[in-house]
């Protein structure tokens, strides 16, 4: 087998092998992750398979069954080509709690992460922050500003979220594409602040 | 309909410890394969995806299989010189961000 190194490089026959990054869809069941995947991108179904962890298989009851236990977790990505060699995917983890043991392989090497926010359900957003604090994966707060939702002011999310006051906070509606672009912008831009302010400190990498 | 794990043998796990990436990038070799009929159909269509570089999602998604599966007929291949593996780029380092420029750049024009 051949591993080469992350740069742009030859591969075999000399095809040119394209970088990809990888930056997470985060948030609780309905705060519109599909939603911005799709709308800035072309997205793809995945399907993936995770051996249970005796956390969730007391959400499966599998009597019966024998000791290899999986279960089958649909995802969807989205891959935005912004050059013939750069390719950006975004991820949308998985919604349920018993999946959580599937975003450290999401998480690692990622650029940084979105959480987005329905402020009808802020609550739903902690374990997305907590997992990115802990983490130490840059990551801003799109707040999805869904018709009829009562519209809150960025400090008031801050506060009711415990947010640092570095952490963006995105207003934005997930539907449409300039502005879920705009949430991936301030993404890298805070991802880049972080990078060039803290000299040797990795990020996301534990 | 072939169930996914008759492809594979009922193997839920690569015989080796590739530890594919989502984002690591396959490449055929176009290497003739020794003893090619100890290789399977979905083998082949691996092979044929990845006559261009893909990524392990987009491989995965293109097949229509689940990832597990996915990862091992990719480690079997790799096993046997068929395709290349290379590990994706990873956002950590200061030497990074010519990369996260571009990114952002590119996103500003999109």
């Amino acid at each position: 087998m051949t591993f080469g190194n992350s740069e742009r490089g030859a591969g075999p026959g000399g095809v040119r092998l394209p970088v990809t990054i990888k930056i997470l869809i985060a948030g609780g069941f309905g705060a519109g992750k599909t939603t911005l995947v799709g709308s800035v991108s072309e997205i793809r179904p995945l399907r993936t398979e995770e051996v249970l962890s005796s956390a969730s298989a007391r959400v499966d009851p599998l009597d019966g069954v024998e000791a290899k236990t999986t279960t089958t977790v649909a995802m969807d990505f989205g891959r935005i080509a912004l050059r013939d060699d750069l390719l950006l995917y975004l991820f949308g983890t998985p919604g349920q709690d018993r999946f959580w043991f599937m975003w450290d392989e999401l998480a690692y090497g990622a650029l940084g992460a979105v959480v987005l926010a329905d402020t009808r359900r802020l609550a739903d957003s902690f374990p997305a922050v907590d997992y990115f604090e802990r983490r130490g994966l840059p990551f801003v707060v799109g707040v999805n500003c869904f018709d009829g939702a009562q519209r809150y002011e960025p400090d008031q999310i801050r506060l009711a979220l415990d947010l640092d006051k570095d952490v963006p906070i995105v207003l934005c509606d997930a539907r449409r594409r300039s502005s879920g672009k705009d949430v991936l912008i301030a993404l890298v831009e805070h991802t880049i602040r972080i990078v060039s302010g803290e000299p040797g400190t990795p990020v996301g990498a534990k | 309909m072939v169930r996914p794990y008759v492809v594979i043998s009922g193997r839920t796990k690569p015989s080796s410890k590739l530890d594919l990436d989502l984002l690591a990038i396959i490449t055929a070799t176009w290497r003739a394969p020794a003893e090619p009929w100890t290789l399977n159909p979905e083998h082949f269509s691996v092979l044929r995806i990845c006559a261009s570089p893909v990524s392990l999602a987009d491989l995965a998604s293109d097949l229509h299989l689940p990832l597990g599966v996915v990862k091992i007929l990719v480690t079997d291949l790799s096993e046997r010189d068929l395709v290349t593996v290379r590990a994706p780029r990873t956002i950590r380092w200061q030497d990074d961000l010519p990369i996260l420029r571009e990114v952002l750049n590119d996103l500003r024009e999109l």
